[in-house]
């Protein structure tokens, strides 16, 4: 069913046991996730099925009520800090100041990470996001594809081994929506663990090594893509999806 | 801020009338009260910034602690408190003829904006989060800072009266004190005000 | 509280409403009718038996507040801002009383209404205080995020208050003070008496009201627990 890591190879994320509840109503009911080290994972679920909560505790910005959440080998409770360095995240905002450049944006969070030589790299993703040009535009200015490739940029900037995205391709016009397609693509091509939650079927489907889904506050169904036929999936989604209020 | 704080003082002028006599013991309350409601205008501000964006959750996956992130909103909103404070004193002496540049004085202004910046930093990260937020920091922010306020307006008066030290070292350990709890406890306390 | 005060409720509910009723009773014979009137301020004195009772109790639940705030975030279980929250109300009315009484009392023997005398203003700042921190869970749309933010009300607003009352003090020391009934000490036995008796029954009516505002936070919270359930089946 699920795959394993293989010899040599190690889980990036494991969530054991997680329960999050808001206002005393569970949004995450013991939930168990496992992910392994270079793999690309989507996320479905409807809406309220608790996606950007489980992208949050797996960031280290909210906590879990039980359980533990193992992220390259360390604990987050006690080495959130640590695990921090080896995180990249893209939620539904952009964690930009608005009223500065992205360039000032940019070197402000990278002196938050201690990143080595900041200004080769930030000309560096810069350059990868196609921002070159924008680098001293204000990002209020920007069109909403070009602050979600700042947006990137940032998540990108202390070169993490793990990048969680938050239904990423919300708002995104059809040619932003691309470009952010092949970004994600040559990230996964370079190894980079990546969890993203999406509505997306095809995103989902095409850039996913596995998929699951997130249904009634936990991981109801993962499995590997490659074991996987469209219709099947069809199926099992909108079972899941339906069920869910 | 600063040209609110100044419209506060000359509210107060017409208020009270100030003038003569009555300046050396009207002045240290008109002083405090405009720089608290300076003060609580300006901490409105402090995280409206981040929570425009996200910015907050973007601070929070940095590699640093919770407390860190007091310690840096606190150190900003002091010194910018100080900022206006190096503008209005020198006004407001100008304004009431007092000789308010005195190294004791000074040093009331300092703790005092400590102490103001401890708490507002922490209910101002309480305030971002609800409704009417311009309602909920002074609801907040006044009652527990009305120690700061009273050893602050006291401790002017009495420099202005050319009171002895000895006297106004209690006052000035009072608001010391203050500032140590409360930089401690908001400290402590600010990762669970941060929590989602 | 869940299960805690589901006990306490089932085991000294009933007990603890007989007890807080019949000792109202003795107490209102006492004050009213046994308790010898006192010479110099007269039958207004009386008032004193139901003013320093309140005030204890406020302070207990204020003290409550505190406590159940702390472990509130520390342990993250929603008992124990239940038992904050329904304190914090209780608190609050007590406050209240103590301050109505006290004005009452004030009137024939001050003179006047209010004036500003530490306990006085520092009363006033503590009620203050913890209307802010019943007013800011209504005021934040997550519940649970509402009750964080109230629990460090709770704390800074409980460590806040002996300094509030101190500088108050000495505020007033360095004025001229106003008249303040200093011949608390030395109380006559009887008077006394009547004020213990006073004490422990606002304490167990204190604690009863306590059981019944957890109780029914408990059923609030129960019968919205059945609606989702409900919404979730349908």
């Amino acid at each position: 069913m699920m795959s394993g890591p293989g010899s040599g190879e190690a889980w990036a994320i494991e969530a054991l046991g997680i329960t999050k509840s808001f206002s005393r109503r569970p949004v995450l009911r013991n939930l168990h996730l496992k992910v392994a080290e270079g793999s690309f994972l989507t996320i479905f679920g409807a809406n309220g099925s608790g996606k950007t909560t489980l992208i949050k505790l797996l960031s280290t910005i909210a906590r879990p009520e039980t359980g533990s959440i193992v992220i390259a080998g360390m604990d987050t409770r006690e080495n959130a800090t640590q695990v921090r360095r080896h995180l990249g995240v893209i939620l539904h905002q952009t964690l930009l100041y608005d009223d500065l450049t992205v360039q000032e944006n940019l070197r402000f969070y990278g002196r938050m990470f201690d990143v080595p030589r900041l200004e080769e790299r930030i000309a560096f993703v810069a350059h990868r996001g196609g921002l070159n040009s924008r680098l001293l535009h204000p990002v209020r200015t920007l069109s909403r594809g070009l602050q979600q490739r700042a947006a990137i940029c940032r998540a990108l900037l202390h070169d993490p081994a793990i990048l969680l995205l938050d239904e990423p391709e919300t708002g995104l016009d059809r040619h932003a929506s691309l470009a952010f397609w092949n970004t994600l693509a040559s990230l996964k091509e370079e190894g980079k663990t990546i969890v993203m939650t999406t509505h997306n079927m095809e995103w989902g489907l095409n850039l996913g090594d596995q998929v699951a889904i997130l249904a009634e506050g936990r991981i109801a169904y993962q499995e590997d893509k490659a074991t996987l036929s469209r219709a099947t999936f069809d199926g099992i989604y909108h079972r899941y999806t339906e069920v869910s209020p | 801020m600063l040209v609110f704080a100044l419209l506060v003082i000359v509210i107060f002028n017409f208020a009270f009338d100030v003038r003569g006599e009555a300046v050396a013991l009207v002045a240290p309350g008109v002083l405090w009260v405009t720089l608290t409601f300076a003060g609580v205008l300006g901490f409105n501000r402090a995280f409206v910034l981040e929570k425009d964006r996200g910015c907050l959750e973007g601070l929070m996956l940095c590699p640093i602690d919770r407390g860190t992130i007091y310690w840096g909103k606190m150190a900003a909103s002091l010194t910018f408190m100080l900022v206006v404070e190096a503008i209005v004193l020198p006004l407001f002496s100008i304004f009431f003829n007092l000789p308010l540049f005195m190294p004791s004085l000074l040093l009331i202004a300092f703790i005092s904006t400590v102490g103001f910046a401890a708490v507002g930093t922490l209910f101002s990260a309480i305030a971002v989060h609800t409704r009417a937020r311009e309602i909920m920091l002074p609801l907040l922010f006044f009652p527990v800072v009305v120690p700061v306020v009273i050893a602050a307006v006291e401790g002017t008066g009495m420099v202005l009266a050319v009171a002895p030290w000895a006297s106004l070292v209690p006052w000035l350990q009072l608001v010391v004190a203050f500032d140590i709890i409360f930089l401690a406890v908001s400290w402590l306390l600010f990762e669970y005000v941060l929590e989602e | 509280m869940a299960e805690g005060a589901g006990w306490g409720q089932k085991i000294l509910g009933r007990p603890l409403l007989i007890f807080s009723f019949g000792a109202m009773l003795v107490t209102l014979y006492l004050v009213f009718l046994w308790v010898p009137t006192e010479r110099f301020q007269g039958i207004v004195q009386r008032i004193f038996y139901f003013h320093v009772p309140p005030a204890w109790v406020a302070f207990l639940a204020f003290f409550i507040v505190f406590v159940g705030s702390i472990l509130y975030l520390w342990r993250g279980e929603g008992r124990w801002d239940d038992l904050a929250y329904s304190s914090a109300e209780l608190g609050v009315v007590f406050t209240t009383v103590t301050l109505i009484t006290g004005s009452l009392w004030g009137k024939p023997i001050w003179g006047v209404w209010w004036t500003w005398d530490p306990r006085l203003t520092a009363t006033a700042i503590l009620w203050l205080i913890y209307i802010a921190y019943l007013m800011i869970r209504a005021y934040v749309a997550e519940e649970s995020r509402g009750a964080r933010f109230a629990a460090v009300v709770g704390i800074v607003g409980f460590i806040d208050v002996p300094i509030v009352y101190l500088s108050i003090r000495w505020w007033r020391t360095l004025h001229p003070a106003p008249v303040v009934l200093t011949s608390e000490e030395g109380l006559p036995p009887a008077m006394l008496l009547t004020l213990i008796v006073s004490l422990v029954t606002f304490t167990a009516l204190f604690i009863h009201l306590l059981f019944q505002r957890l109780s029914l936070r408990q059923m609030v919270a129960e019968v919205e627990r059945l609606k989702e359930a409900q919404k979730e089946e349908t």
